[in-house]
């Protein structure tokens, strides 16, 4: 089978409080993979460990493995920067940069230095392409980002991470800030994403995991419960908590 | 279909597709059931069996798609409501296939005896119900409300033909009570003619549920 990004033992505490509890998870290359659970489950917390996220605050502890290809992304001497082109990451609330749309999806071509023998505006363009925004945003390109609508902003967002050419693609809870049919345009990008990108979605929205993603995984109090098929998760669970999350049973 | 139609749009049209096979194999099965018994051929029913099998796989694979969808895409409205009668239809074309067979069954075991005159027609009756068949399929194929509310309406009918051929083979019977082996299995044909128009109504009724949204079973709404 193959594996794109796998953790392996994974433990995690927030000072005394322990996130996660011997997560294993292998991560398929090119398809969906969507975390769910209740709030304060870790699923937001496991995404973070995939780019060493984590890190950034303070008093995080973490034992067990994570390979990205196969190798051990905590090994000393990694770039983090270089881990995290490979890794790119998604939020809940779009983050463009206050610069231009033009800056922001060429701000990551330039701080990896990506520039030399690129023709940025042919992958600026390429970018907007690949999250269809060009059409709209050609003749607006020195526009301000933070002046575009919320579902604009990021479609940006991932265009950003696109400039860099990632491998993987976290995302965490990327509609929750979008209405419905936002939400479906989205969706509907990250299906055509998948093709090339290996995609991670974390998601309270258990209709949208079961809607978008080849396979699930179910969390709870930092476990992971339950992780298969999402058309195996969603008609027969194996596991009793795992029904009784998706079918609204818990709490 | 646009290459990136949603999953859900591109699910619904394979269910679509899925139906429409199902139902050109269960007229086929029935084409070749009764020109066993017209033709007095038995090669021509061969296989039908061969038909069965494939029916019945697609019966399944119809069912597991149709649970996929209901389990990941939450439809509402008319693609709930095409998704369920898809289910119902599914079942009553896998009937139609078994009353073929059957059949068959009673056309093997009638030709194995010299052909004897009898006194009533059933070409009337069969012609009738193939033509029902064939308009609730096409009803299927080309989600026609109307032509599924004609289909509805012909059911009555049909009941009449078939209690007045159940009367004419029953005088066959007193008339040569000796041959009552070989007109029995014609009283069993009427039967299976009589399910096939039943599930054919069945299907029309799913239809107009498919389209229109109503449940016309049982003469509700009469």
């Amino acid at each position: 089978m193959d594996v794109k990004i796998q953790s392996e033992r994974l433990n995690l505490w927030y000072g005394k409080f322990q996130a996660l509890r011997d997560v294993s998870i292998a991560i398929r290359p090119r398809r969906i993979t969507a975390i769910i659970g209740p709030s304060g489950c870790g699923k937001s917390t496991l995404l973070r460990c995939f780019n060493r996220l984590n890190e950034l605050i303070r008093g995080v502890r973490t034992s067990g493995q994570i390979r990205l290809d196969g190798k051990d992304i905590y090994r000393p001497g990694n770039d983090l920067t270089h881990l995290r082109k490979r890794v790119g990451m998604v939020f809940q609330r779009p983050n463009p940069f206050p610069l231009s749309v033009f800056d922001n999806v060429a701000y990551g071509l330039r701080v990896h230095a990506m520039r030399r023998g690129v023709d940025l505006e042919a992958a600026v363009e390429r970018s907007l392409r690949a999250t269809r925004l060009w059409d709209d945003l050609k003749d607006r390109l020195h526009g301000p980002a933070l002046g575009l609508a919320a579902e604009e902003q990021q479609r940006l967002c991932i265009s950003r991470l696109v400039a860099v050419e990632p491998e993987v693609l976290l995302m965490d809870e990327p509609c929750s800030a979008l209405d419905p049919i936002a939400t479906g345009h989205i969706e509907e990008l990250m299906q055509v994403l998948a093709e090339q990108y290996t995609i991670i979605i974390v998601t309270h929205n258990m209709q949208q995991a079961a809607r978008v993603s080849h396979e699930t995984g179910f969390m709870l109090l930092g476990e992971l419960v339950e992780f298969g098929p999402t058309t195996r998760l969603f008609q027969n669970p194996a596991d009793k908590r795992t029904e009784d999350y998706v079918t609204g049973r818990y709490g | 279909m646009d290459k990136h139609a949603r999953p859900f749009d591109k699910g619904l049209e394979e269910l679509q597709k899925k139906l429409v096979h199902m139902a050109a194999i269960a007229e086929t099965m029935i084409d070749k059931a009764i020109g066993e018994l017209v033709t007095r051929d038995e090669h021509v029913a061969d296989k039908v069996p061969e038909y069965e099998d494939e029916l019945n796989r697609s019966q399944i694979e119809v069912d597991e798609l149709a649970l996929v969808l209901l389990a990941t895409q939450q439809p509402v409205a008319r693609d709930l409501r095409f998704i369920v009668a898809a289910t119902k239809i599914n079942s009553d074309l896998e009937r139609i296939g078994d009353e073929a067979v059957n059949i068959a069954g009673r056309a093997l075991n009638i030709n194995a005896y010299p052909k004897i005159e009898i006194n009533f027609d059933l070409k009337t009756l069969t012609r009738n119900v193939m033509a029902m068949l064939k308009r609730s399929l096409d009803a299927l194929v080309n989600m026609d409300a109307a032509m599924a509310h004609a289909v509805i309406d012909s059911d009555d009918e049909i009941d009449e033909t078939v209690q007045a051929l159940f009367k004419q083979v029953k005088n066959e019977i007193r008339r040569q009570p000796e041959k009552i082996d070989y007109i029995i299995e014609y009283m069993r044909i009427n039967r299976h003619l009589e399910r096939i128009a039943d599930h054919a109504t069945n299907i029309a009724e799913d239809i107009v549920y498919m389209i229109e949204g109503k449940i016309v079973r049982h003469n509700y709404e009469k």
